[in-house]
């Protein structure tokens, strides 16, 4: 065997680059940036969920103390809306507001508490409207985007008002009987982010009518594609800038303050810096969509799955944003990674005046699993079969058809994933007494430990990785070659604490055999579009995009020996295509190009009495392909079942008539040191075929399952069907 | 008004307006943009810093109440290019994602260890239980305070 010198290539454990200066507290985050003579944004938003503006008088607010400029829809001098992928959303309200916290006007002031107050001056007399707060009467009431704005798409025409998508997966027999049902209503609650980094932002003009934005995002390019139309100028004259990033989750892949903050840098020839306080991140961003999930699972004796029906409805607040394809994604792998011969699943994304709904880690996915795991349960309960056994019966394999008749040909571990969680061993049963912390309730100390009970839960879960339905999806890098063998490698993929600069070093140290290699700053002007930091897609692409930057290179470097070397690739992952709009079955190959799978295991500890909970341990094991930093993997792992635990049990926006009433950490709760459990994972390695290295993606499968398997922990050890997450200490308490 | 404030061993002044918290002072007038602003009321550890040795959400704190006090910021830790203990481990570790709660909770740790120099697992989760961290699940953090105390 030869060890070869350690240059932190694929597949070791390398430290982070940015790990010295995140410790010291030098790392630029967004909200860190200041530039000589900068003023301060900020946004005047609606207070109603729906509402008609009667006028906005701006008078007042433009003679306050330090005020340079108030903007509103008038202001705005390209186009009046913008949107990640369809058009639909004012920049600056325009006759009506669809969401509380819409933006109706902007400031910019030389302190921030300035432009508070002079925003608090500006009167708007809004006529409020009846708000359209419920997602089933959605599609009874009038319609709020009567223009339709997916229409024309390819999607299924749906003449219901407010439908964004509506998608039918019709696969094989849809009356297919079996020899046992069961069937189970669901509802997940709408989740947040929390990234903890705000949304902010510095714009600064350039003097010649164009604008460089330094922002937290996911996806530079599509950001420039977004704000340029809105201001007017040509995409060349905006540049947007990677800042650190402060977490993203998928609550940054629509904008926040870019246009905003280019239009007052633009309009006062001023540098303009944004920073949201919490409670405006809360209106500042997308959510997980909340969901209402109905299915009937029909099996045979001996628990082989006959046919899956479900209906599926996703609440997508105010505007499009990306529920077109997180409804599809939730129809997709609504039955789990389960094969399943026959099937009805319906998925309909509305438009309410609830907050907007997006991209949030686990895309669709996460609602279906949590119903679908839970009927895979009943089901196990039901034939009295293990629920392990009987996932490992209907586990699927690659040369199996998924419900829209893709046939997997690429890795597809789900029985290995299951084996391997099941074989982890949680710890023995604490004793009691025990120190309170480690009891249900924690450091509120609500029992001796009567009344507490444990349970064992299981569930797998699976998604795509990277884009789908046809989607052009691809990632350029740009490569330079120095003479005195040193390199530089361009690629605008966003770093949003997930990794992926350390990635495509990793990638770039293999490739050219050398540890002599830096990362330029992300920016849209040095090199084109990564595509997003999304669909835990970035290691993939990235890697396959600096691999053939790397090797182009290389290959140029042989012709010219002493020369600077500067090439730039496009690597794109294999082609996908929609679906079909009436059948929602694939119409060439393949609708999705790769699938990730993780099992996990949670114990969990519940007071009955109080409806108190607290997980004990998880442990996981996931498909990964093959792990660039094994070290890194394992904080997804980790970090990815954090988040989907906190949705399990205790993290909802609440709204009243669309209005949030908890856009706050001390009402909006996220799990902290004391409700996090050791997480114990396993990586599989099965190589992907078609991905560079092998390597699928990590972030999102372990948010996907974790809900879903805290859940079932829960009802192992209450007994209850706990058909709603998060769950609520009423929920076991009162039952 | 003019505060001064003595930060990580050096003397500060700024211009205040009266409203503004410490963390907003150090951030933007006096050159410290270490101490994060992830919710601005005391519920997240971001912002954590030592007022006169005491640890406190930096948010908080009006900065005309830090006048004539001690405070160390992240900033203060590191002697130059050689981490704090606690710092090199939180890397070591692989602690740090986006790293917008990691100066809050090196701070917090220093803070502990200090405290305590050999905590148990469950007095790590009880001390930095006010840091929020939304990327890690807090696995690698532990696995940091631990590898800290056993090298401090």
């Amino acid at each position: 065997m030869t060890q070869t010198l350690q240059l932190g290539r694929v597949g070791e454990v390398v430290e982070r680059l940015d790990s010295p200066p995140k410790v010291k507290g030098e790392f630029a985050y967004s909200s860190d940036l200041q530039a000589p003579n900068m003023l301060w944004g900020h946004t005047l938003r609606s207070p109603h969920s729906h509402a008609r503006i009667v006028s906005v008088d701006i008078s007042a607010a433009v003679t306050m103390p330090g005020v340079h400029a108030v903007l509103t829809h008038d202001d705005v001098p390209g186009d009046k809306t913008y949107g990640l992928e369809f058009p639909d959303q004012p920049v600056l309200a325009i006759d009506r507001v669809l969401y509380y916290g819409e933006p109706v006007a902007l400031v910019a002031a030389e302190h921030p508490e300035q432009a508070r107050r002079a925003a608090e001056k500006i009167v708007v007399v809004y006529e409020p409207l009846d708000a359209v707060a419920d997602m089933e009467r959605a599609l009874e009431s009038p319609d709020l985007h009567p223009q339709k704005p997916t229409r024309g798409h390819g999607y299924f025409e749906d003449e219901r008002p407010n439908v964004v998508r509506h998608l039918a997966i019709k696969h094989g027999d849809i009356d297919a009987a079996g020899d046992v049902s069961v069937s189970g209503y669901y509802e997940i609650g709408s989740q947040d982010q929390a990234f903890l980094g705000p949304e902010s932002g510095l714009a600064v003009p350039d003097g010649e009518g164009g604008v460089d934005i330094y922002v937290a995002t996911q996806w530079l390019h599509v950001d420039r594609a977004q704000v340029a139309p809105c201001l007017g100028i040509p995409l060349s004259q905006v540049r947007i800038h990677l800042a650190g990033v402060g977490g993203a989750f998928g609550g940054r892949e629509d904008l926040s303050m870019q246009i905003h903050g280019a239009l007052l840098a633009l309009h006062t020839n001023r540098p303009v810096k944004f920073v949201y306080n919490r409670e405006e991140s809360f209106t500042g961003h997308v959510h997980r969509h909340p969901a209402r999930i109905w299915c009937e699972h029909r099996a045979t004796r001996d628990g082989k799955l006959v046919n899956v029906r479900m209906r599926i409805l996703l609440d997508g607040g105010a505007y499009a944003s990306s529920s077109t394809a997180v409804a599809s994604n939730a129809a997709s792998f609504a039955v789990g990674p389960y094969e399943v011969p026959n099937a009805l699943i319906e998925s309909t994304a509305v438009y309410t005046n609830n907050p907007p709904c997006g991209a949030m880690r686990g895309f669709g996915a996460v609602q279906t699993c949590f119903a679908s795991e839970a009927q895979m349960d009943k089901l196990a309960k039901a034939l009295d079969i293990d629920p392990v056994e009987l996932r490992l019966l209907n586990a699927l394999k690659p040369g199996d058809v998924l419900p829209t008749g893709q046939a997997i040909t690429g890795s597809m571990p789900v029985a290995e994933c299951i084996r391997a969680a099941a074989a982890l061993e949680p710890p023995a049963d604490e004793e009691l007494p025990r120190d309170p912390i480690r009891l249900p309730g924690g450091a509120g100390n609500t029992t001796n430990g009567e009344g507490v009970r444990r349970g064992v839960g299981f569930a797998v879960g699976y998604k795509n990785i990277a884009y789908s339905e046809g989607f052009d999806d691809y990632c350029a890098a740009r490569v330079r070659l120095f003479p005195d063998g040193s390199a530089e490698v361009h690629c605008a993929a966003a770093e949003v604490g997930q990794g992926v600069s350390g990635v495509i070093l990793q990638v770039a140290r293999t490739e050219l055999g050398t540890a002599d290699v830096r990362l330029a700053p992300g920016q849209t002007a040095t090199v084109d579009s990564a595509g997003s930091a999304s669909a835990s897609r970035m290691t993939w692409m990235a890697s396959g995009a600096v691999r053939d930057a790397c090797r182009a290179a290389l290959e140029e470097r042989e012709r010219r020996p002493d020369e600077e070397i500067d090439v730039e690739k496009i690597y794109r992952h294999p082609r996908t295509t929609p679906l079909d709009p009436e059948t929602g079955q694939i119409t060439g190959d393949r609708a999705h190009v790769a699938f990730a799978t993780c099992a996990m295991k949670v114990v969990a500890e519940v007071d009955v009495d109080l409806g108190l909970t607290r997980v004990v341990w998880i442990g996981a094991a996931q498909d990964i392909g093959k792990a660039i930093n094994p070290q890194q993997v394992e904080g997804q792992i980790e970090g990815g079942t954090a988040q989907g635990l906190g949705l399990a049990l205790m993290e909802e926006i609440q709204t009243r008539g669309g209005l949030i009433t908890n856009a706050s950490f001390t009402d909006y709760l996220i799990p902290t040191t004391l409700d996090m459990p050791p997480v114990e994972s396993v990586l599989i390695e099965d190589p992907e075929p078609d991905a560079p290295y092998g390597a699928k993606g990590v972030g999102e499968p372990p948010t996907v399952v974790s809900t879903a398997a805290v859940a079932a922990a829960l009802r192992a050890a209450t007994g209850l069907d706990l058909a709603r997450v998060p769950v609520r200490p009423d929920d076991i308490a009162l039952s | 008004m003019r505060i001064t404030v003595r930060i990580n061993g050096e003397e500060h002044q700024a211009d205040c307006w009266e409203g503004e918290s410490l963390l907003f002072a150090l951030r933007e007038k006096l050159g410290f943009p270490g101490a994060k602003n992830a919710c601005e009321q005391g519920e997240c550890g971001s912002c954590s810093v030592l007022l006169d040795g005491t640890l406190v959400c930096a948010c908080l704190v009006l900065a005309a109440q830090a006048d004539g006090h001690d405070v160390t910021t992240v900033e203060g830790l590191a002697q130059g290019d050689e981490l704090h203990p606690v710092q090199q481990a939180f890397v070591e570790a692989g602690a740090v994602q986006c790293g917008f709660c990691t100066p809050g909770l090196i701070v917090a740790t220093h803070d502990l260890l200090k405290r305590n120099a050999d905590p148990s697992d469950n007095e790590i989760r009880e001390a930095l239980s006010g840091n929020l961290c939304r990327c890690t699940g807090y696995a690698k953090i532990f696995d940091a305070v631990h590898l800290a105390a056993e090298r401090l």
